[in-house]
């Protein structure tokens, strides 16, 4: 208060700095008070959505098994060059750590960890572990060269060198069927590991199908329901949203009815003579593509019904009226403005369609598993949470990409629901 | 009706084969759902037709099975709370977005949406990695609040919607009135926001409702929820009892989708676009 007054008494130019300074709190505390309506939303979505996905993300990377369990080998491979099997200190500190993971039950950990990159090394760990209990002494070299020769591969020892790091592009590159030899090269993975690209073709691959399928049967019934008065079309419009609206569970258990060999559909292909045997139409790539296309039919369908219903009809009337045939003027006049919503719809359907999970799980075959579906498989089954979370990684890394054009192409904020 | 009158007849040819199409797809869409729900009275438990007779038995099992029983009672309980958590917050940040000067406002909507666009296994398994750190896992909290996650981009959305034709002279005339900002807000801008609230609530309650995925990962079978007792049923052979508890959804998203359409009137009515 003093301050104001004081600037007062100094004249009209510092009274106009004071009303700026006084407008520019009043911005900030309005900015302050708005930011205050977000912060809760924003710091619930941090802490519980991306915070644990940021620490999934780092699992992909993280590599601590060996170096918590083996500390003694991984500081006495420090000193190891690299170009010989490595010297009794190093297999004395091996012998020592595996007496503790014995203790901790924690050497098939190590062994099934060191068995990604060097097969059949997890029953030579168990075995060495058996050493371990019988007792004795060392020289240790010795005794596990005589145990199992392969305890004097320099190859093997590099690897468990580089598995004792805090980090390994491993599981990465596993996902991209890259892998990196004993020297540290990147090549191609083994024939029978690499499964991985496959898996990310089939899926995006699938996902065009499907994106494509939906816009083929999309795009005349968005714009029937553009050009139809709003009384019939409302009525029309309860035949997208129905669906829209019910679970997806109920809407695949409905194909498995539909589909399965001695389901409706083939009673009726039978009773048509359509067929003379029964046709395998789930469980592979039909039956997938057919229920996920179903499944995003109305996500395709209604952004471009929304844009189609911003196409003044007076257009297509003018089109004609200037001499255009029926095909030109649709084509060279009414597409091309329908492209915003095809774009967005389309984009919004081959997003979802990359991340299906249950639906392939239920309808498809083993060959038309999706990349959710083996996140899940080395999450739950085998235990591998690191490829998990490399595959997460990948898929989460195209996804956001997809998103990240969307945002700047169509913005999500446009996204109409219902 | 489709052609317009100048059309010639090859172009009404084009109209009607254009109207059978549409007329193929709309089966298309609906026929699977209409085709579940009959076989779910059948009396036997074969899906075939014509039905062999008629019989409410499946919905008496899906009634008094205590498996389907506790299942109903745990998605019930997740998602209304599930779905407080996120209308709550969604609304506030809406609210707040609307205001048009908080930074970064671009970047923040991207996050807050996000949670709709992630693939729902990637959420599911970085959920359950994190949540079993702070001992989450297992519970019903950390259910409700991965369904609450799922849920909040829905409500931002439907909730923006409405605020982009609202009328801030409204506010600022109850403002200038002598109204505090709590008055204001309790009785001019939540009344003129409620069917945007509200259909975003009724989204995020179906989210939660529908969910199987994080339920498959988080939950254990205590809170194991309608749709994961259908997803196990669905695994190993489709009794007529998931056909029974199929339609009763279809029935729920039937009355689900009125209300949102009865709403979506409403809100026109409020801020006098359209009919």
């Amino acid at each position: 208060m003093t301050v104001a007054t004081l600037e007062g008494e100094a004249g009209p130019a510092v009274d106009r700095t004071s009303l700026k300074t006084k407008l520019r709190r009043a911005e900030r505390v309005n900015r302050a008070r708005s930011f205050s309506l977000v912060a809760p939303l924003l710091l619930f979505v941090l802490a519980v959505f991306a915070l644990p996905i940021g620490l999934m993300l780092l699992r992909a990377v993280e590599n601590t098994e060996v170096r918590e369990t083996m500390p003694r080998t991984i500081a006495a491979l420090d000193a190891w060059d690299g170009r010989e099997t490595p010297g009794e200190d190093v297999f004395a500190a091996f012998a020592e750590d595996l007496v503790q993971t014995q203790k901790d039950r924690t050497t098939a950990l190590v062994g099934k960890r060191i068995n990604y990159e060097v097969p059949g090394a997890r029953s030579r760990f168990l075995k060495a572990g058996r050493l371990i209990d019988a007792g004795g002494g060392g020289p240790w070299r010795e005794k596990f060269i005589a145990a199992d020769p392969e305890w004097g591969s320099v190859d093997f020892w590099a690897i468990m060198k580089r598995a004792g790091n805090t980090f390994t592009p491993y599981y990465l590159l596993t996902s991209l069927d890259l892998r990196q030899d004993a020297e540290g090269a990147v090549s191609r993975n083994f024939a029978d590991q690499s499964i991985f690209v496959d898996i990310f073709i089939r899926t995006i691959w699938i996902s065009l199908l499907v994106t494509l399928a939906t816009l083929v049967l999309g795009y005349p019934v968005a714009h029937l329901l553009a050009i139809l008065p709003p009384r019939h079309a409302n009525v029309l419009m309860i035949l997208v949203l129905l669906p829209f609206t019910t679970s997806i569970l109920v809407r695949t258990t409905a194909w498995i009815v539909l589909l399965q060999s001695n389901g409706v559909l083939n009673d009726i292909l039978l009773a048509l003579n359509l067929t003379t045997e029964r046709v395998q139409l789930i469980f592979n790539r039909f039956g997938t593509v057919l229920a996920m296309t179903h499944i995003q039919l109305p996500f395709t369908i209604l952004p471009i019904y929304s844009v189609m219903k911003s196409i003044p009809p007076s257009h297509l009337r003018a089109a004609r009226s200037l001499g255009a045939g029926p095909l030109t003027a649709f084509v060279s006049v009414y597409m091309p403005q329908t492209l915003p919503g095809v774009g967005a719809g389309c984009l919004l359907t081959f997003i979802l369609s990359l991340g299906y999970y249950i639906t392939p799980a239920l309808v498809g075959g083993p060959q038309d598993q999706m990349v959710s579906y083996f996140v899940a498989l080395y999450t739950n089954r085998e235990m591998n949470w690191g490829q998990a979370s490399a595959l997460g990684a990948i898929l989460l890394l195209i996804t956001l990409a997809l998103y990240a054009l969307f945002n700047r192409f169509v913005g999500i904020d446009k996204v109409k629901l219902g | 009706m489709l052609a317009p009158s100048y059309a010639t007849p090859r172009e009404k040819l084009t109209y009607f084969l254009f109207a059978v199409f549409c007329a193929l797809v709309f089966l298309f869409l609906i026929g699977p759902i209409l085709v579940i729900m009959p076989l779910s009275f059948s009396s036997e438990p074969w899906f075939t037709y014509p039905l062999p007779g008629l019989s409410l038995r499946w919905y008496v099992d899906f009634f008094t099975d205590e498996r389907w029983r506790i299942a109903l009672q745990n998605s019930g309980i997740v998602a209304v709370f599930a779905t407080l958590i996120a209308t709550g917050l969604g609304t506030l940040a809406a609210l707040g977005l609307s205001r048009g000067n908080v930074p970064f406002a671009g970047l923040i909507l991207s996050i807050l949406i996000s949670p709709m666009i992630v693939p729902v296994v990637i959420v599911a398994v970085a959920m359950f990695f994190g949540f079993a750190a702070v001992g989450l896992n297992n519970t019903y909290l950390g259910l409700i609040l991965a369904h609450a996650i799922l849920g909040t981009p829905f409500v931002v959305i439907t909730v923006t919607a409405t605020l982009t034709g609202f009328d801030r002279t409204l506010t600022r005339a109850a403002a200038s009135l002598g109204a505090s900002p709590w008055t204001t807000f309790r009785t001019i801008t939540l009344p003129l926001i409620a069917p945007g609230v509200t259909s975003g609530a009724l989204f995020a309650f179906v989210t939660s409702w529908d969910e199987v995925v994080v339920a498959l990962f988080l939950a254990s079978p205590d809170q194991r929820t309608l749709p994961r007792q259908m997803f196990s049923g669905i695994r190993e052979q489709i009794s007529p009892t998931i056909t029974a508890a199929a339609t009763l959804l279809v029935f729920f998203a039937a009355l689900l989708m009125l209300t949102l359409e009865l709403l979506r009137r409403r809100s026109e009515r409020l801020r006098g676009t359209g009919g």
